[in-house]
């Protein structure tokens, strides 16, 4: 058993391969096409002819595109992820800074979501098309209908402008704290352990508000998912032949129900994950958040190729490990799925 | 533990504890030096502690006004609403204590301050001057433009006389050599630490001064998080002007302009900057907080016509655009009244050579098409207006508000909004944009250098591709002049003359620059860089 | 017998969930609008006036934005192209997505391993990210909108159209179906694909909203419709500035029309579910 999902573990990983090089070519090639030229955002507001040339040269884009793009590939095996000619540091640097940022804002947010979410659907499919089913879907549907960056406006506006509650959305941390001793990078773990709750008070005010404002926004999917496969379990033989033989409604729920539900629902959050990642985006912008999406921004308005590269490698790594890791948990919850690759 | 204990006390900062809820931790005993600490939002922050790197972005700039001394600096003069503003005609002493130009004025000779030292303690040298400037020429890209631009190009120009005796010697006489020093290009370096860093591929350090600036301006570099905040702590020893009364600046980036509005609004910045008109117009009126508004000079928000469009090229096309515009609504909708109205002027004869000046056109649609069909455009055309996505706070209703006003006249525009990044190679390098909102602003107060970089064909921020050669042989003569010349004042209004009746360009507005600032900040300077010089800003 | 079986179950599922019943009025409501929006509305929706910023009143029922345009005009005359580009994107990559999802669940081995590939490259990138890059490489109009939408909603459908098939593929009516004679193009079209076709369209029916979202989340940065078209994702986008300075209207408005839209589509999955779902059916 062991070594049999040891091979599942090494084929997936050998099959992430070229999805990697797929990203790594698409990314390469749609930042290349992007319009405008970086030579000339770069070489400042004054420059002539001349000073373009030289950066052009500079940055090496005087190259033709293989070239380019040979050179992007032999440095990425060498562990070297290029310079942002935005920021002027190395794009692994800049990356390693701001994705704990992020993680930690969209995991949060997740689980926000999930905890709010899950209970509500199983709510909404154990009592279909009562007012509580209703209400539930009503709530939910609010929250994925608005454009995150109006819910994160309007929560400012209303939590810090109107009521004073939150802090000021600046980030991460305001600036008279530190950042705790860096282990995750994640504020609100490293505070903890270094047991500092005033600063875990501190980076947990910050993130409130733009983690309530991702999980609302992620809340639906997960909830209508969880519904909908409670649903169908629920009206499906094997729960039948179990309600019949006086299983416990409450044992049927929890242990044969909600497990065989989750199946759907797990593939639904690898999808909300990417999904939060890109509304991410706006958030960061919103809030000032200092993660890579508001760093991904700027890097594609400015054409800034190593950035926009590094990023996405980045995203890509994120997303096939978790990929993995999803559809090993698939395989642990439901052995139907198991058996394909053979 | 320890660490947070010192930030804590170092930011003891920050500003009035009841004014600021950062700072709620504060024991009352240490608030005492509460007007220490500056806190500043911005809408977007330095890419880079090195004014010369490629790719610094005008952000970058406040780090050379606030860490770097210059030779020379600007004085100041009171504006009527008692701000602040640099004065343009009057230099005075920073780095250098005073300077002599020789008999024949073609060198001069600046003294440098005998006390002044980096933060690192080593005296400031003429060879740190001389270092700094052949870096400045010799780097190229922007900052050897615009030393090129002071007739400032060749390394062999500046001489280490003795260790506080540094001479420039001119390549020609211009006026525009001693402004250009007081840029914030060309900045003194402490030689000394950079040389250390320096590399055979990177002879200037730039790899290292772009991350660690090395020194003696006002303010040290207290700590840089790039697309978060920059702090500034005050260098106690600095010598080239009255030391700051604020001992630290914390300059926050917030990409949100209404959140900027807010924090400012709220009190819980001292300083907000990068205000859209609008919030600038309704805090004015509101009055809680300051609002500094004060008119960029030599610059103009216009829109520019390419030549390379053919009815563009009919000058009776060009006028009738100008006639279409709806000045009025666009002043008010897109600049919400702050800045001054480029339009409405009585004559076509310029009457004084101030620039810019209004231009004598106001919205008239009858003799705009009363032009546009003598110039055989009696049914119009059609042609993109473009404008740039970074600037769309006051693009966007400016175009929207063109569009119709040229609809009324028979001229079809379809909007086409370019991202930041292609809006420079596109509107200025290619020069390919038909229509365009143009926004061209000269460092250096004279309206010849504005005509030198916008109407000499070629140059980088002649959009329009006009070509006049008497413009350029008038540009050509009075670039260097000394304003006092009796020549000077009449070729500056032929010029002046000439852009009001070819409009290839037709200035709509010229923009101000609004900063909002609590009631008990005092000694705010405004600048023609546009950053925030924090060395003369106060807290009560 | 057949068709008055359907609209009995109809009028039945109809019966039960109120909230669909609303929806479909809503949808409907939002079509006529979509479709009659210009004689609706009272103002011409992209003339501006010098009465700028005016909160509701009765001369202009959702108040006027900063150029003085009438903010109800341009809500009604929205809802077409909103509903366009959300139907186009959402048919678009409904399409291909089941296609390629039932091919990859259906036939596995290197079928499944390409076209998972290809699923795993899109969906590696974060899909708002991807979204912009498309609509920056290829020019802010609104077919990019819709390309770059379907594509980063192509995945939604593939993942989940491949995974329900290939946990149902081995199932008993398939293996039936088979050794019946069908061809395995026909076993998963008119057997397996019918089974799938729930878990589709409650997906289908969440992304019509996010079609829209997605619009209106590139405006906000600035990548959207070009102006002066009206759109509810650039009106709100706009409008969010001047939430600080008082002018709710300006955001509420559109954002409440967003809404009501993404509402009607969640609610009609929904009840579009209950119809087709065969089990119910029985």
């Amino acid at each position: 058993m062991r070594t049999s999902w040891m091979v599942t573990v090494g084929q997936r990983l050998l099959e992430a391969l070229p999805t990697l090089f797929g990203i790594i070519l698409v990314t390469f090639v749609l930042t290349r096409s992007l319009p405008g030229d970086p030579a000339v955002y770069f070489a400042g507001p004054a420059a002539d002819a001349q000073s373009i040339a030289e950066t052009r040269a500079s940055m090496g884009l005087d190259q033709p595109l293989p070239v380019q793009f040979g050179r992007y590939v032999q440095n990425l095996a060498q562990g070297d992820w290029g310079v942002s000619h935005n920021t002027g540091r190395p794009v692994i640097e800049e990356l390693g800074r701001r994705l704990p940022a992020s993680l930690e804002l969209t995991l949060l947010g997740l689980l926000l979501s999930m905890a709010a979410a899950i209970p509500l659907g199983v709510l909404a499919a154990t009592r279909p098309n009562s007012l509580v089913d209703h209400a539930c879907r009503v709530v939910v549907t609010a929250g994925v209908s608005m454009p995150v960056f109006f819910t994160g406006l309007l929560l400012v506006y209303v939590f810090y402008y109107q009521l004073g509650w939150a802090p000021s959305p600046l980030g991460r941390l305001s600036f008279m704290y530190i950042e705790p001793p860096k282990v995750t990078g994640l504020y609100l773990v490293d505070s903890l352990l270094a047991g500092d709750f005033e600063v875990f008070r501190a980076a947990l005010g910050q993130i409130a508000l733009p983690a309530i404002t991702l999980a609302l926004f992620a809340m639906a999917p997960i909830a209508r998912m969880t519904r909908a496969a409670m649903l169908g379990v629920l009206g499906s033989d094997y729960i039948r032949t179990a309600k019949a033989s006086g299983l416990a409604p409450h044992t049927v729920l929890f242990t044969y129900a909600l497990r065989n539900a989750l199946l759907p629902v797990l593939t639904t959050l690898g999808m909300v994950f990417s999904f939060l990642l890109g509304a991410n985006v706006l958030v960061e912008k919103v809030f000032s958040w200092p993660g890579i999406g508001s760093f991904a921004i700027e890097a594609l308005v400015a054409s800034d190729y190593a950035a926009v590269q590094g990023f996405v490698l980045s995203m890509a790594l994120l997303f096939v490990s978790l990929n993995l890791i999803i559809d090993l948990l698939y395989t642990l919850i439901d052995p139907r799925a198991g058996g394909e690759a053979t | 533990m320890e660490r947070r204990k010192f930030l804590k006390g170092a930011a003891l900062a920050a500003g009035s504890a009841g004014v600021l809820p950062f700072l709620k931790y504060i024991p009352a005993a240490e608030a005492s030096s509460r007007n220490a600490v500056l806190v500043v939002c911005v809408g977007s922050g330095p890419n880079s502690m090195d004014i010369h790197r490629v790719g610094s972005n005008r952000e970058s700039y406040q780090i050379s006004v606030n860490l770097y001394d210059r030779l020379v600096t600007h004085g100041r003069r009171e504006l009527e609403d008692g701000t602040f503003a640099y004065d343009s005609t009057v230099l005075e002493p920073e780095l250098a204590e005073s300077w002599e130009f020789a008999e024949d004025g073609m060198s001069v000779d600046f003294k440098l301050r005998k006390d002044a030292t980096f933060w690192d303690g080593k005296p400031v040298t003429a060879h740190d001057v001389k270092w700094s400037f052949d870096r400045a020429v010799g780097i190229g890209g922007f900052p050897t433009v615009q030393m090129r631009a002071g007739s400032l190009e060749k390394p062999e120009q500046f001489i280490v006389v003795d260790d506080h005796t540094f001479r420039i010697e001119f390549l020609r006489k211009s006026k525009l050599t001693m402004p250009d020093l007081a840029v914030p290009i060309p900045i003194i370096i402490n030689s000394e630490v950079a040389k250390q860093h320096a590399t055979d591929s990177d002879p200037w350090a730039a790899e290292y001064l772009h991350r660690t600036p090395a020194g003696g301006g006002a303010f040290k570099l207290g700590g840089w998080q790039s697309g978060e905040q920059v702090v500034y702590e005050r260098f106690d020893d600095w010598k080239s002007g009255p030391l700051p009364e604020v001992r630290r600046v914390v300059i926050r980036e917030v990409p949100s302009a209404s959140t900027r509005r807010a924090l400012v609004e709220r009190g819980d910045v001292d300083v907000s900057l990068d205000l859209p008109p609008r919030d600038a117009a309704d805090m004015a009126a509101a009055g809680r907080v300051r609002v500094a508004s004060v008119p960029v000079e030599n610059t103009v928000h216009g829109l520019g016509l390419n030549m390379n469009f053919e009815p563009f090229r009919d000058k009776r096309v060009r006028q009738a655009i100008a006639y279409a515009i709806p000045y009025q609504q666009i002043f008010e909708a897109a600049a919400y009244e702050q800045g001054l109205p480029l339009y409405g002027a009585d004559s076509f004869d310029p009457s004084s050579i101030d620039w810019p000046q209004p231009f004598p056109y106001n919205t008239d649609y009858d003799k705009s098409r009363e032009l546009l069909a003598e110039a055989g455009y009696a049914d119009g055309f059609q042609v993109p207006l473009s404008m740039s996505l970074g600037l769309a706070q006051w693009m966007e209703p400016t175009c929207l508000l063109i569009q119709e006003g040229l609809n009324r006249i028979g001229i079809r525009t379809s909007i086409d909004k370019i991202p930041g990044a292609n809006w420079r190679s596109r509107s200025l390098v290619e020069k390919e944009l038909d229509l365009h909102l143009t926004h061209f602003g000269g460092w250096l107060n004279y309206p010849e250098y504005y005509f030198f970089w916008q109407y000499v064909h070629g140059h980088l921020f002649n959009s329009m591709n006009y070509k006049n050669e008497e413009i350029e042989a008038l540009v050509d003569e009075t670039l260097h002049m000394e304003v006092d010349h009796p020549d000077y004042e009449p070729k500056l209004k032929r010029m002046i003359e000439i852009a009001m009746d070819e409009v290839p360009m037709i200035p709509i507005w010229q923009p101000s620059l609004d900063v909002a600032m609590q009631q008990n900040i005092e000694g705010y300077e405004h600048w023609f860089h546009r950053q925030l010089d924090c060395r003369t800003l106060t807290k009560a | 017998m057949n068709a008055v079986a359907t609209l009995r179950h109809t009028r039945y599922v109809l019966g039960e969930n109120p909230l669909t019943v609303v929806a479909f009025s809503l949808f409907a409501l939002i079509v006529t609008v979509a479709i009659f929006g210009p004689w609706i509305a009272p103002y011409d929706p992209i003339a501006s006036s010098a009465s700028r910023l005016q909160p509701p009143s009765w001369d202009h029922w959702f108040g006027t934005d900063h150029l003085g345009r009438d903010v109800f005009s341009r809500v009604i005359v929205a809802t077409r192209l909103d509903l366009f580009i959300a139907v186009s994107a959402v048919a678009l990559s409904f399409v291909v997505g089941s296609i390629l999802g039932c091919l990859a669940g259906f036939f596995g081995g290197w079928t499944d391993r390409i076209i998972s590939r290809c699923i795993d490259t899109i969906m590696a990138f974060p899909l708002f990210v991807l979204a912009m890059g498309i609509v920056a490489v290829l020019g802010n109009s609104v077919e990019n909108i819709i390309y770059a939408t379907a594509i980063i909603n192509l995945p939604f459908y593939a993942r989940v159209a491949r995974a329900e098939i290939s946990v149902r593929r081995k199932a008993g009516f398939a293996a039936a179906a088979k050794v019946a004679g069908n061809s395995d193009l026909r076993v998963l079209s008119m057997h397996l694909y019918p089974n799938i076709l729930p878990q589709m369209m409650v997906q289908l029916s969440l992304n019509m909203g996010w079609a829209i979202l997605n619009a209106a989340g590139l405006s906000f940065i600035g990548l959207g419709v070009v102006p002066p078209t009206p759109e509810w994702g650039i009106m709100v986008a706009e409008g969010a500035e001047y939430i600080v300075s008082g002018q709710w209207w300006l955001v509420f408005f559109p954002g409440a029309a967003l809404m009501l839209a993404v509402f009607c589509f969640n609610m009609m999955g929904d009840g579009l579910r209950d119809l087709i779902d065969p089990r119910r059916r029985t």
